[in-house]
């Protein structure tokens, strides 16, 4: 891990492995590298927020305008984890996240997805909206970022990934199963 | 210090589609033209290689080709009762920036819009008289009407290799095409492009209720195509990267492969990038553009003096360039006087997700930016809008533009956001749906405007533009009203489930919508309630011109890029007599 420290990483592999669990549907985020994914795009320049407006002064605001923190993603991480743990050793059993069962880990991001649960410096749903996203990011992204590792998300939904070459199929596969090997952008390379 | 350069015949401001048209267009009169573009140079190769450019991360999510928020954003609130705040990240809308500009990105939705909206004052006076027009609704007239501009639109249509149907040819109305658009003088340059299974469904049940179906007129070439300028464009490989992407192949029209090489190989024309403009500088009586002041990548100013200014940046950037300028009288709602900033609008969304049984396959990720099949029969000037209570109406599809699983997965409403059954949801369903978009109109409103924040500031310090906007009851009601015909339509499809996606409550920056703002430099007829003239000449200071959607009175409910190029044709036209004669175009 490039950004997120042990103790932090175990936090994340424990969120993004319920967020998106290994089951009978197909891949968990974990096995196909969502962390890693995560770790490093906070480590780069979307972590630092290279490109937000960062200037202050900064208010609350309404929902509809929007992210307003004073922080680039990598510090909503590192102040967020923080906050989550220490509100998951408040109230379960004075237990970080990710030494909580997998259920009691299910009820604990439910309740924090809620708006439930109360984080000491960051607000607990921006700190869970941006977890989500990236997790979704990393599931679904080409695998070059990390996650999605071998194409194994895209073949679960059926997403031919990169290819982009259907002006002879379009018309012959319409309405039809279009069944092909997914490819990254390092397999057409 | 300002290290003063040697004076240009004409400065033009962004090097999109309109800088582009209009630098090319100008170029033949052999004056000196210098270009400023704030953002890189690009082109196809390397820029949009394949398949590094199918790369939904990069592109789609971290907005790689578009404007840098960290330099210049902008600020933004419901109501003037609230304090506006940054758009810290891009969300509702997405401005381009470097060569091309947003028309790099765009879909290649081409439209013409509706003779309605180029005059929906006249005709709405003339239907129903004042009384259906609510009072806060500032409706004008371009003072141009869509016969006008029908030639050029047609010449921004052959630029663009548009693939379509007619269906109002010298006013005989074509089955197949869009009975419901002004004459047109010939069919478009290329057939319309093969539809998709979605877009079949989509034709069979609109056809079934009596509404008329037809395919979307894109810029996505449905067969190889050389313009009138001799520039070859490939053929569209259905690839679904179009929207937030450029095009490998040249398949999807964009100035910096058309319009821009041809101007910047003439040796009167000189383009320089990463040239950011501050402000257009003017005499002490504001009524002469002398130059404009521009910062150099590292961070040197310049100031270039010009004869003529054109402003061609993105619609919100050519209002914040006039506001920080001096160019014309700022809005103010309070009193209703000033122009610079009134006008401002946007679009409204609505429709249906359709969701089908297992044997109904869609293949999402076969698709094209502007591949759609779509009725008008609810769009502006169509249909009796003012019996179901508002003004407007908006463009109803089914489009086909590439199923790109981070930003596409159709889930029914209760599915949890994550875990398992969320998983099961998107796997279940992401083959077998579709949606059914309205693309509402939106008028202009007295509270809803364009002016500069006095808190924020942008990396070279100054003021941000700030966004005051939110949608209306009329506006709603149409929403709602077409959310009800897409329901419909998806009923005819033989789905297992139809979801209504109502007309929003306010307008929130933070979702995409669309890349569609309009307004805050409108055209028009009267001084008081326009800041440009017909030709988009400014009112105030008649050696500067304007271009792009900014001009636009009010929104309609269709793209804005078919009347942005077809404007910048009309405003060369304009400001080749003006050349020849110096002076306002219309006497003020």
């Amino acid at each position: 891990f490039r950004f997120f420290t042990p103790l932090e990483a175990a936090v994340v592999v424990a969120l993004v492995d319920t967020l998106i669990p290994k089951d009978d549907v197909g891949p968990g985020g974990v096995e196909v590298g969502v962390p890693i994914f995560i770790d490093r795009e906070l480590a780069g320049a979307y972590g630092r927020g290279a490109r937000m407006y960062l200037d202050g002064p900064f208010g609350q605001g309404t929902p509809q305008q929007g992210y307003q923190l004073p922080l680039p993603p990598a510090d909503l991480y590192r102040i967020g984890i923080a906050d989550l743990n220490a509100w998951c050793v408040k109230t379960r059993g004075g237990k970080a996240f990710d030494q909580l069962s997998p259920a009691d880990r299910t009820a604990a991001l439910k309740a924090v997805e809620a708006g439930q649960a109360e984080f000491a410096q960051v607000p607990a749903r921006s700190f869970f909206s941006i977890l989500l996203q990236n997790t979704m990011e990393g599931f679904f992204a080409d695998p070059m970022y990390g996650g999605n590792r071998n194409n194994a998300v895209w073949k679960m939904i059926g997403f031919p990934g990169a290819i982009g070459m259907y002006g002879d199929v379009i018309e012959k596969y319409r309405n039809k199963r279009y069944d092909v090997e997914p490819k990254s952008i390092q397999d057409l390379s | 210090m300002a290290t003063k350069l040697k004076s240009a015949d004409i400065v033009i401001v962004g090097l999109g589609w309109t800088g582009g048209i209009l630098a090319k267009e100008l170029a033949d009169t052999g004056l000196s033209i210098v270009v400023l573009e704030r953002g890189a140079p690009r082109d196809t190769n390397p820029d949009f290689m394949y398949p590094i450019i199918h790369d939904e991360l990069r592109y789609a999510q971290r907005h790689q080709l578009m404007q840098d928020v960290s330099r210049e954003t902008l600020t933004f609130r419901n109501n003037a009762n609230e304090t506006a705040l940054p758009m810290r990240q891009l969300g509702s809308f997405l401005p381009g920036e470097g060569v091309g500009g947003a028309g790099v990105h765009w879909n290649g939705v081409t439209w013409r819009w509706l003779p309605w909206d180029h005059e929906p004052l006249k005709l709405t006076l003339g239907s129903y008289g004042r009384s259906v027009i609510p009072p806060d609704m500032q409706l004008q007239d371009w003072g141009v009407s869509y016969d006008e501009l029908e030639h050029y639109y047609d010449k921004f249509e052959y630029l663009c290799g548009v693939s379509g149907k007619a269906g109002n040819l010298r006013g005989q109305k074509i089955e197949g095409g869009n009975v419901f658009e002004g004459p047109r003088q010939r069919e478009y340059p290329n057939p319309p492009m093969i539809q998709t299974h979605a877009g079949a469904l989509f034709d069979k049940a609109a056809k079934s209720l009596g509404y008329h179906p037809f395919p979307g007129p894109s810029a996505n070439m449905s067969q190889p195509y050389v313009n009138p300028d001799g520039v070859a464009f490939g053929t569209c490989h259905y690839c679904g990267y179009c929207e937030r992407f450029g095009c490998e192949v040249n398949a999807k029209a964009s100035a910096h492969f058309t319009v821009i090489p041809l101007a910047a190989q003439k040796n009167n024309v000189e383009m320089r990038t990463n040239a950011r403009v501050m402000k257009v500088n003017l005499d002490t009586a504001k009524t002469r553009a002398e130059s404009v002041t521009y910062i150099d990548a590292a961070g040197r100013e310049f100031e270039q003096p010009g004869d003529l200014v054109v402003l061609c940046a993105y619609a919100l950037g050519n209002v914040h360039l006039m506001l920080l300028s001096g160019i014309g009288k700022p809005y103010n709602p309070a009193t209703g006087d000033g122009v610079i900033g009134r006008n401002y609008a946007y679009q409204i969304g609505s429709g249906a997700t359709v969701f089908f049984d297992e044997k109904t396959w869609m293949n999402p990720f076969m698709g094209a930016g502007a591949l759609a099949v779509n009725i008008d029969d609810f769009n502006t000037g169509s249909f009796d809008h003012a019996k179901e209570g508002f003004i407007g109406g908006g463009g109803i599809s089914t489009p086909s533009a590439g199923g790109r699983p981070i930003g596409f997965r159709p889930v029914p409403p209760g599915t949890p956001a994550w875990g398992t059954e969320w998983k099961r949801a998107v796997v279940r369903h992401y083959n077998h749906a579709l949606a059914i978009n309205n693309q509402g109109s939106v008028m202009a409103y007295r509270q809803n405007y364009l002016d500069l924040d006095s808190t924020y500031r942008d990396r070279y310090g100054r003021p941000l533009l700030r966004m005051t906007f939110d949608f209306h009851a009329n506006e709603q009601k149409q929403a709602n009203f077409i959310a009800d015909i897409c329901v419909k339509i998806g009923q005819a499809m033989g789905a297992e489930r139809v979801v209504r996606r109502a007309s929003p409550q306010r307008y929130s920056i933070v979702p995409y919508q669309s890349t569609h703002n309009t307004g805050g430099a409108a055209m028009g007829t009267d001084p008081k309630t326009s800041a440009l003239n017909r030709y988009c000449q400014t009112w105030d200071v008649s050696n500067v011109f304007v271009t792009g959607a900014c001009a636009f009175p009010q929104n309609a409910g269709k793209n804005p890029t078919g009347p942005v190029g077809a404007l910048a044709y009309w405003t060369a036209d304009a400001i080749k007599r003006y050349l020849k004669k110096p002076e306002p175009l219309v006497p003020v």
